[in-house]
Formats: C-alpha cells, structure tokens, sequence
C-alpha cells in the first residue's frame, strides 16, 4: 500500500488550494457535501489531478467517485 | 411515499424568491401576435425582438410561406409516421437535397430537432469503449448525446487547445474517438479556434463533428460555418445543424462525406423512433437553405449589425462575453441573477426583448442577457436598442 500512501500524498497537495474552507478530510469527506464543490471546481480539480498524473478520468468514471478515498483509489488504479 | 419531486425543492426556491422580488416572470413571456422577425406584441406592446437566433430573418419570407402554404395543401398538415416507415415524403428528399447543395457534401440526414440530431448521432455512433473528447461548454444536446450513450466522455476546458490533445494522447491505443465542437458557443457568442482544434483531433486519430448551430447562414464564404471560414470544412467528419435559426422554422440535421453515412437511418433510434418533420416545415425549410445560399447582402447587414450593437453597449459601460464580435450573439454579462431578471424586466418595458440566460446553462454560472441579432434589423432599430440598454442599465443600476 505505499503506492496508495505516495499517490494520496500527491492528491492531497492537488486539493489544498481547492480546500478553501479548510475542512479537515478524511477518506469519507464527499466533495459535493464536505468539500462544496460546485460544477466549476470539479471540472479544475479533475484537470490537475489527470495532469499530475497523466490519466483520464472520464465523466462516467467521475460518477462513482462520491468521496476522497474513492478517489485515491481510482486514480492507484487507473495508473495500475 | 416519497415525493419524487422533492429533489425540484431548491429551483422552486430559487423561482419563488425571485419572483417574490416583484419581477416578472423571464420564462412565462407570451408573444400575443408576431408582425415580423424582429417585432411582435409581448403584453400588448410592440416589441423588437432580439433574442430569437432568427439571424437571417427568414421566418416571414414570401418564397418561403408560400412554400409551406402549398406543402400543406398538396401533403396534409402531419405525416403522422418515422422517417424509415410512412414519415417520408418527397419534401423530406428534397430538403436533404437542399443541405447537400448548401454543404457541398455527400449525406444529409433530416431530425425532427436539432436536438434529436445531436443526442441520436453522438450516441449512435459513439459506443461502449469508444471514447467521446468534448469542450466542457458544449449545448445540453451534446452532453445529453454524451448520456445517451456508452461512450467514455471526456470533457475539456473551453477552447483550450493543449487541455484537449493531453486528453486525446492520454486514450488507449486502438480506441474510437469523436472529438465534439461548436462553431459558435452560444452562451457567449464567442468561436473556437476550429483550425488548430481539428488539426490537433486529426493528428490524434480522431474524427470530428462540429455543431454550427450558430453560424449557418452567415459565417464562411458560402454560410456554412466557422470551420468554412476557418478553411477546414474539408476535415469535418460530421456538422450538425438546425431550421431553427438562420433557416427560420424547426428541425435539425447532420451532414458527412463519410461513405457509409447512410447506414445511420437504421441504426440511429431519436431517428427511427419519432414522427418525420410535417411536410409544410421541410418545404419552408428547403426554399429557405436555397436561398440563404445567395444572401450574401443580408450576411453583410447582419454583420453590421452584430458590430454596431457590441460597439454601443460596450462605449455604454456594459460588460460583453467577447472582446470583439466573433458573431450574431453579443452576451451582456449581469452582475447576478436578480440584477439580470430587473435589467430584463425594464428591457421589456422599454419594449426589447432579449434572453435571459442563468446557470446551470451558463458558463462559470453567469447570468447574461443574450442578444441575437437578424439581418432583418434595419440600423435605426438597432440604434433604439441601444437607447433602451442605456435607459434600463441606469434605472437598475448596472452602468
């Protein structure tokens, strides 16, 4: 799992500045709910994190990732 | 029970208070009589229109009502049947004639809508594993195209070049790719880079449709477009277009050079499985495109037009989506939703009628007031709108 734990590291410095009310995440914070992010701000933050690590995810992808730690691990596996 | 319609609750908010303010309903206006493209009586008023997309104004063209007039005499007023069964007539021929002339291409393929023409070609031929590449700020057709389908769907930030081709180099090899673009945008009436776009989808092994929805008509040398204008006409695989503007009644196409075109009259269900346009609409629909084919003077008058509106409104102090003006669309960009219904409802009373758009239909959820122009708008009516801007923009505010 230190693949996980390296690639959730990258993520996390990919969200801070996206994090504007500081809310504290864990694996469980939804982005819509915890994070409030409205259409704009997932269509930016999908943008960085496809080019941090060069991978698409695809807008069919994008409609089961509901929290962070869903995330994480679609994107250890898209680089699979 | 669960009311299904709770999860409306927050747009029934969202209205309820906005009307609470005292506005007039922006989405419940009725035009009680229409005297010609660009006037009709809203609430007893004459009203000039600008906010129609009518942008060659030829809704009220004499050819073209005398053809419908002689279609409904000659074929009914329905034909009550699909497009592959009963619902094709000489009319429906003849109109996709029409489109081939127009286009100079191969194939043409006749909707009911120009939303059907893009939800039934994008999820026809777009399936599972194959993946779609499309500008975030495409038309709710699109995207709905994009659900209708299994298509992987990969959206980029708006006419940005470099976002696009990271994209189309990130699809596994061997994978079909469509790459989706509008000619015009039309939210805030701005183009895209069409030229560099395509060359980039092409070298990346994808095909291409573009919507130009917003351009026929008018833009390029013979009225077919930004890719035209732009000199890529020839690497479009597929352009997607409606009746609904430039043309001036109801319908939508797509037109292709592609071999086996043809084959999407079967396969291709928002097409097969809905009633055929009536037979007055095609016949006004063709005399209109073969017309429009000779308008280069009304293409110069619109022109004009669009120049001098974006001109006035921005020496007035308004904030415009574009720089320049890029096409028949100038976009007013309001400060926030109640600003926008306010700005909208004193427009109306100086007797102007133009859209009002608000998220979620809106890029970066802006509220616009969208201005479309007609080549039928003489310049001294422009010049009155203007006057209207300024009037309303000072009572509300806003300049």
């Amino acid at each position: 799992m230190i693949d996980r734990a390296a690639t959730a590291d990258r993520i996390a410095a990919i969200l801070a500045p996206f994090n504007k009310k500081g809310v504290a995440v864990t694996d469980a914070s939804t982005f819509a709910g915890d994070l409030e992010f409205d259409s704009l701000t997932v269509m930016d933050f999908v943008a960085a994190i496809e080019d941090e690590f060069d991978i698409i995810i695809s807008m069919n992808q994008q409609a089961v990732i509901e929290n962070y730690g869903q995330l994480i691990d679609a994107v250890v596996k898209l680089r699979g | 029970m669960t009311d299904l319609f709770s999860k409306f609750d927050p747009v029934i908010e969202l209205r309820r208070s906005l009307l609470a303010s005292g506005v007039t309903d922006p989405f419940s206006l009725v035009m009680e009589r229409v005297l010609s493209p660009t006037v009709a009586v809203c609430n007893g008023r004459e009203t000039i229109l600008l906010g129609t997309y009518n942008y060659m104004g030829m809704t009220f063209d004499a050819d073209v009502i005398a053809a419908g007039k002689q279609a409904l005499d000659e074929y009914g007023s329905g034909t009550t049947g699909s497009r592959v069964l009963n619902g094709t007539y000489a009319g429906h021929r003849d109109v996709e004639e029409a489109l081939k002339e127009f286009y100079a291409m191969d194939h043409a393929m006749v909707f009911s809508t120009g939303y059907q023409a893009n939800l039934g070609i994008i999820s026809t031929m777009a399936g599972k594993g194959d993946y779609i590449v499309l500008d975030i700020d495409s038309h709710a057709s699109i995207w709905d195209g994009c659900k209708l389908g299994d298509a992987e769907v990969v959206p980029f930030k708006h006419n940005d070049i470099e976002a696009m081709e990271k994209r189309l180099k990130r699809i596994p090899e061997g994978a079909g790719k469509l790459v989706i673009l509008e000619g015009v945008y039309s939210m805030l009436g701005d183009i895209a880079p069409l030229k560099e776009m395509i060359a980039v989808a092409k070298a990346n092994g994808a095909m291409v449709l573009v919507d130009e929805a917003h351009s026929m008509g008018f833009i390029g040398p013979n009225g077919r477009g930004v890719a035209e204008d732009q000199g890529v006409l020839d690497d479009v695989d597929f352009v997607i277009g409606t009746f609904s503007k430039s043309v001036g009644t109801v319908g939508g196409f797509c037109v292709s050079n592609h071999p086996k075109f043809e084959i999407l009259r079967l396969v291709c269900r928002p097409y097969v499985f809905t009633a055929s346009l009536p037979p007055s609409v095609v016949a006004t629909a063709a005399t209109s495109i073969r017309k429009l084919m000779h308008g280069n003077d009304k293409r110069a008058h619109l022109w004009e037009n669009s120049r001098t509106l974006h001109a006035g409104l921005k020496d007035r102090g308004f904030q415009l989506g574009t720089d320049i003006p890029q096409s028949a669309i100038i976009a007013v960009i309001m400060p926030d939703l109640e600003k926008g219904a306010a700005m909208w409802e004193a427009l109306l009373r100086e007797g102007l009628y133009v859209n009002l758009a608000r998220p979620p239909a809106t890029p970066a959820n802006m509220t616009l007031l969208r201005c479309s122009l007609c080549a039928e708008h003489s310049a001294s009516q422009v010049q009155t709108i203007i006057g209207m801007f300024e009037r309303a923009g000072k009572a509300v505010g806003i300049v």
